[in-house]
Parts: C-alpha cells; structure tokens; sequence
C-alpha cells in the first residue's frame, strides 16, 4: 500500500487516528443521547447526562482538533469539504452548540417544561448530529463531483442520495450500540437492567445495518476495496473488524461489559481503517475525473509545515493521552449524582 | 446583499457573540487561581466559597464559550474556503496547535474543576484550575497569532503551483512572533483580565446593594479591584505599544483610527470627533494638538502618513474605524477611572455606603465587553479592504461555491439561535446570582429552588 513512510502519509495516519479517536469517545456521548429520551424519570435522566458529563467537553476537543489538523496539513481537503458540505455542516454545528448548551442548561432549572425542551434539544441534537456525520462519510466514500479548481460542483439534495442516507442511518446505530454499552458501565440497578435490555436491541439493529452497508459498498463503491484486493493481507483489518463486532454480544452476554465496550471502540477503529485503506492515497474522490481528486500530495500543506506539525503532534499528543486517561480514571466507576452534577 | 457582505457580516456576528464568553473565561479563570491559592495559604472557608461560587458561573460561561467556538474554526472552510486554500500552510497550524495545547488542557481539567471537589485534593484542584486559566491563556496565544499574522504577514513565502497561489511558510517562529504578535496578545488578554474582573465587580456590587453575601462580596471585589487596577495599569503600556507597532506595519490603519489625511508632523490627539470623509477632515472634535505624533514619534515633529498617500481602493471606511478605536479608548479610560475610585473607597471602608457607585458598579460590567468587540471591530474594519494585509483581499478570500442564499439562511439560524441562547444564558446567571454562594443549587424536578 505504501512504500515508504512519508510525511503526507503520516498525517493522512495522524488525521485518521484524531477522527477515530473523535468517533470512539464523542460516539458514545452521542450515543447517549439518542437514548436519553427512553429514559423517563428525571432522575434516571440526570444519571444519563453526568455519564457523559465530565467528559463529553474533551471528547468534542477531539474534532476540533482533527479539524484544525486536517487545515494545518491538507488545506485543500478542508477548503473544498467544509465549503461543499455547507448546509450540512451548518447544521452539525447547530447540533453541536445544542448539545452541549442543553447538558448544561438542563438541571439548572426545576421547571418541567424547561427539562422537557432541553431534553429533547439535546437528544434530537446526538442523533441529528450523528446522521449528519454519517451522511458527510457516506458521500466522501461516494466520490464528490469536483471541477479541476478542486470546487464541488454538486449540491445538498444531491448528498442526500441512498448510499450516504445508509451510511447515515449505520453510523446512529453504531453510536446507539458503543453508548448504550457506555451506559451500563455508568449506570447501575434497575436503570442498569433496563439499559442492559436496549444493549440487545442495539447491537442487533447495528449488525443489520453494517450487513447492509458491507453488501451496498461491495457493489456500489467497489473503488472502496481495490487496495484490499491488491493486497490481501490487508484483508485481516476486515476480519478484525468483523471478530470485534462479533465478539460484542459475546462479551454481554458473559456480562463483562468492560471488554464489550473495548470491542465495540476495536470495532471503530476497524471500520475507520477499513475506510482509510480504501480511500488512500485520495482524501477526497472525484466522481467525474479521477485526476482531479484531492490526494495526500496534491492537497497537502509544504514539507515543512508538515515537519512543524509533525513535531507539535510528538510534543502534544503525549500530554493529551495523559490528560484524558486521568479524567477518565478519576471519574471511573458508577455515576453518582451530588450539588455540581448536571 | 451579497455573498461578500452577507459572509462578512455571519463571521462578525458570530465572533462578536463567541468573543463575550472566552475574555470572561481568560478573567474569571485567573481570579479562580487568585482565590484558591489564598484558600490553600489561609485555610480561611470564605475563600472556599468564593472559589466554589464562581467555578459554577465559569462552568455556565465555559459552555457557550465552547458551543459558539467550533463554529467559527468551521467557517474558516465552510464560508472563507479560497482564504483557507491561500493560507493553511499557515494558519492551520495554529489552530491545530491551540487545539493541542490549549483546548485539551482546558477541557481535561476542566472536569476536574465543575466534578472535582470530592473526588481529588484541593491541592490537586488548585493545580486543576491553574490548567484550566492556562488552558484559556494559551487558546488567546494561538488565535492571536492567527490574527496577527493577517495583519502583519512575515515568515512566508509566495507559492505559485498547479492550480493557484498560496503563501508557505519559511521561518516558524518569524510566523508566530509576527511584528504584531505580542503587542497584541498582552492587550487582549489584559483585557480579558479586566473582563472577569468587572463581572466580578458586577456581581458582588450587586449583593452589596441587596445587602446580602456582605462579606463574600467585599473580599471578591477587593480582588477584583486589584486585579482591574494592575491591568489597567497594563493596558496603557500595551495600548500606546500597539498604536506604535500599528504605525509602522499598518499606516492606513493608524491613520484611520485618526481621520489624519495629509501627511504631515504635529499630528493631533481626537478625544473624539466625526470624519467627513469627503471633505477629508473630523468635524465636530476635539483634540489635542501634536499628541499623536508625540506618542509615535517621541517628538511633536514626527511625521505621520496620511490617507492621501494610501491608494483610495486600499482604505478602510475611515470614520467607522475612528469611531470604534475611539470609543474602545473612551471605555478604557471610564474603566481606570472607576477603578480608582471604587478602590478609594473601598481602602476608605465606605464602599457598601456609596449606592450610586455600587450601582455604576452593577451596570459597568458591560463597558469591557464593548471596549472587547469596538476594538476588535477596530483592528479587523482597520485592516480592510484587506483579509491578509497586502496579500489577499477580504473579497477574494469567500467559499466561491457557496450561494448568498445559504450564507443569508445561516446568519439568520445563528441569529434566533444565539438570541435564544443568550435570552437562556442572562436567565440562568440571574438565578445564580439570586441564589448565591450556597450550595445545592440543582434541584429535583418540579421542587423550588
């Protein structure tokens, strides 16, 4: 796949991994909150919203900064993307601004209707937000209509087609699988049961839609496996990719959900480097000529921007894994509710 | 209006509405370490209660801070796509390494901040929110040297290859320590010093007006007061070093922040005006003769570049900027002149007899966060028609792909939505202020606070 380690491929490998890591931690925050509304008793909500509460902020930081590392690195990518993605990205950021305010805002109050509105903002908010982010995949995936200018030259109704709808949808029930068993590491007692009932229902919808999708790509997107089948060893990252995801309900059912949970991150991490193996060396595949697609040469920053930011990633990312093992190691263990709880 | 204007004017309403949080979190943050170093040296529970009290309205202004920032790291893609090709190889990584070193530092022991008080020390706390007001500090030295690097380019080089021209970076720290770089840092975040530091005083005058929280209120604004006198203090150094810095990278800037057209020596002083830019003079002001070429100059003879020598393409809308550079000065002084009064007294022990001052007090916790947006207005309106200074102009810098309409439809999403989320925000604060420094302030659905 590659012949030697250069710098375009290390941060088309660096971006990948701040996505990734974006999708293994903000998915279950997400996840979450696609739930929320299932649950009915205010308190059983507040247990809900403060499993995510002291971690959803850094999670978010993830997306942040893949998105300031994919302008730093690939500033091509990120100009024609966010441009083409206009009105879905406008719409994510909505999502984004309201998830986080209704987090916040929500328990401040004791009026019903005050919970009730930011409830629904917020769990309306995870699952737009995680539809949207399959949608964007789904069309990256596709292939965009771009010009030789590296412009779209498509439009909105024009991504909403099948395939990234499917994607869409798939990417929900991800999220609703990695929250909800998030959740029962959080949660304990009755809620725990009646999580550990849902967890069932999740993975079964999720492995339905990852069926779906394997069978579509395999038909509709075959430029997606062409670097598989040049090299088959690569074909161990979709077997991988398939013992996590089998091995989730395995684990629920012996009822280590610790290891379930591992798997179901290991899955993510499958099924993004399934994806980064299939685009590369293209960030972004032009549908009517391949010549003018983005790839990591033609839409990178300079060498030297890139050694800078290679540098700054070897200093900082260090202090960032640090980070966000303490917090989670702090707050392990079940959500319990005191005065500066949300 | 077209895609150029309605683009110009969703990154201004955005930023304007974003930049009320992120100074209050920059203040604020250093007066959360203020206050639990004294608790940590004096053992002294008031100051627990202070720093508990505050945390939770940092919490509150964090989180919109957070919610309104992504925003604008997308819109730099999303609106301004033909600026993001030109400078990425520039700008993305210093966006990239805030979001390494500020954002993750910030939001990591942030947690512990809000969650942290039984779960760790109040050792490990004290350290918690030193991160936490770093994390804020180090965001401001990021975006600051994005921004000035707009305004005085350097460390670059122009590339023209395959499809389009960009500019390259040469000399990393060239680019980080921009001429403006550091002028500007120190007068943001003094600012933002102040910012936290007048909210402070707000709240507390409040409480001492309601005759509640006595001495809660008493010890924070002595903090307070300390902390908005020092960076006063501060803030006519920096303010005379950037107008200094602007004079010489930016003359169209400088002479606009002044209406002067004519090159000349004994440039005047406006203490304030209006610029008939017709007739190319300021009407109805009033200055102070040679001041300006003094305070660039050192000598009254110091000849100051004057409009007139600028291409008339290449200028700013000149009273607009006179203006918002004026008013951000007026704030200013109004600010070092309460300061010093209000600390008068209270050295005196007389504040909380002095109504008519606590209720200036209550009230001048806005003139910061104008003098905040009126001199940003005044930095980005006095770089224009340019987006990088010299290099790229703001017309040329929009996402080409993307219809007025779309951009029309967003700014009107973000207005109702930022409208509403402000409405929601003042209502929460007030609840927290009439609750007070006590705690259990969440309550159970359907009970009253």
């Amino acid at each position: 796949m590659m012949d030697s380690l250069d710098l375009n491929t290390i941060w088309y490998l660096l971006i990948s991994v701040l996505f990734g890591g974006y999708a293994i931690l903000d998915g279950f925050d997400f996840g979450v909150g696609a739930l929320h509304l299932f649950v009915k008793k205010d308190e059983e909500r507040r247990v809900l919203l403060n499993s995510i509460g002291p971690v959803w902020d850094g999670n978010e930081v993830w997306l942040v900064t893949g998105g300031g590392a994919l302008f730093a690195a690939f500033p091509e990518v990120y100009a024609t993307a966010f441009s083409a993605f206009y009105i879905p990205l406008m719409l994510l950021l909505f999502c984004l601004i309201f998830r986080a305010v209704s987090i916040e805002f929500r328990s401040k109050q004791p009026m019903l209707w005050w919970r009730k509105m930011w409830d629904v903002a917020f769990s309306g908010a995870s699952v737009l937000a995680s539809l949207l982010i399959g949608i964007a995949l789904g069309n990256i995936v596709w292939g965009l209509p771009l010009d030789v200018h590296h412009e779209f030259t498509g439009d909105f109704l024009s991504m909403l087609n099948p395939y990234s709808l499917l994607l869409g949808v798939t990417t929900l029930a991800l999220f609703m699988m990695h929250g909800s068993i998030y959740l029962i590491l959080k949660t304990e007692n009755a809620l725990q049961e009646q999580i550990r009932e849902w967890v069932n229902n999740t993975i079964i919808f999720f492995i339905i839609c990852y069926a779906t999708v394997t069978m579509a790509t395999l038909l509709y997107v075959p430029h997606m496996t062409q670097t598989i089948r040049h090299t088959p060893s690569l074909f161990l990252v979709a077997l991988l990719s398939m013992l996590a995801i089998a091995n989730i309900p395995r684990e629920i059912h012996r009822k280590s959900e610790f290891m379930a949970f591992l798997s179901s991150s290991g899955a993510i991490i499958a099924l993004m480097a399934l994806f980064g193996i299939g685009m590369f060396p293209n960030l972004i595949s032009s549908t009517p000529m391949d010549s003018y697609s983005l790839t990591i040469w033609n839409a990178a920053s300079s060498q030297k921007t890139l050694s800078i930011m290679l540098l700054i990633a070897l200093i900082g990312m260090p202090l960032v894994l640090s980070y966000t093992i303490s917090v989670y190691w702090i707050f392990r263990g079940k959500v319990k509710i005191d005065h500066s709880s949300y | 209006m077209d895609l150029v204007t309605l683009s110009r004017w969703q990154f201004a309403f955005t930023i304007s509405f974003h930049y009320l949080y992120p100074p209050l979190s920059i203040g604020l943050g250093l007066i959360l370490v203020v206050m639990e170093g004294l608790y940590l040296k004096t053992k002294n529970k008031l100051y627990e209660t202070m720093a508990k009290f505050w945390v939770k309205i940092f919490g509150l202004i964090f989180a919109i801070g957070v919610a309104t920032g992504i925003v604008l790291e997308f819109e730099f893609g999303t609106n301004w796509s033909t600026f993001s090709r030109y400078i990425g190889d520039i700008f993305g990584s210093a966006l990239a390494a805030e979001g390494i070193f500020a954002f993750f530092l910030e939001s990591g022991f942030l947690s512990l901040l809000l969650f942290g008080w039984n779960r760790v020390s109040p050792r490990t706390h004290f350290i918690a929110t030193i991160m936490v007001a770093l994390g804020a500090h180090f965001s401001a030295v990021w975006i600051i040297v994005a921004n000035s690097w707009m305004q005085t380019p350097a460390g670059y080089h122009i590339v023209s290859s395959g499809i389009g021209t960009r500019v390259e970076i040469v000399d990393f720290w060239a680019m980080v320590f921009n001429p403006s770089t550091i002028d500007r840092l120190t007068h943001t975040l003094i600012a933002a010093w102040q910012t936290g530091a007048w909210f402070v005083l707000s709240v507390s005058a409040y409480y001492l007006l309601r005759n509640r929280h006595i001495e809660f209120a008493k010890a924070s604004m002595k903090i307070a007061f300390v902390v908005t006198l020092l960076a006063s203090l501060g803030q006519l150094i920096t303010g005379d070093s950037s107008a200094r810095e602007v004079s010489q990278y930016q003359p169209a800037k400088l002479a606009a922040f002044e209406g002067h057209y004519i090159t000349s020596s004994d440039v005047p002083l406006y203490l304030f005006g209006w610029v008939n830019d017709h007739d190319q003079r300021v009407q109805f002001g009033v200055a102070i003769p040679g001041l300006l070429s003094y305070l660039v100059h050192g000598t009254t003879t110091g000849i100051i570049t004057g409009l007139n020598d600028i291409p008339k393409e290449n200028r700013p809308n000149v009273n607009l900027v006179f203006q918002t550079y004026h008013a951000m000065v007026a704030i200013g002084f109004t600010l070092i002149g309460l300061a010093l009064i209000g600390v008068w007294f209270l050295w005196r022990g007389s504040i909380e007899k002095k109504r008519w001052l606590l209720w200036i007090l209550v009230f001048s916790v806005v003139a910061p966060h104008l003098g905040n947006i009126l001199g940003w207005a005044s930095a980005e309106i006095g770089r224009q028609p340019w987006l990088i200074y010299g290099l790229l102009k703001t017309s040329q810098g929009v996402s080409p792909i993307v219809t007025a309409g779309q951009v029309g439809f967003s700014l009107i999403l973000f207005a109702v939505v930022y409208l509403m989320l402000f409405a929601a925000f003042i209502f929460l604060l007030n609840s927290k202020i009439q609750h007070g420094p006590v705690d259990d302030d969440v309550v159970a659905e359907g009970k009253r606070a």
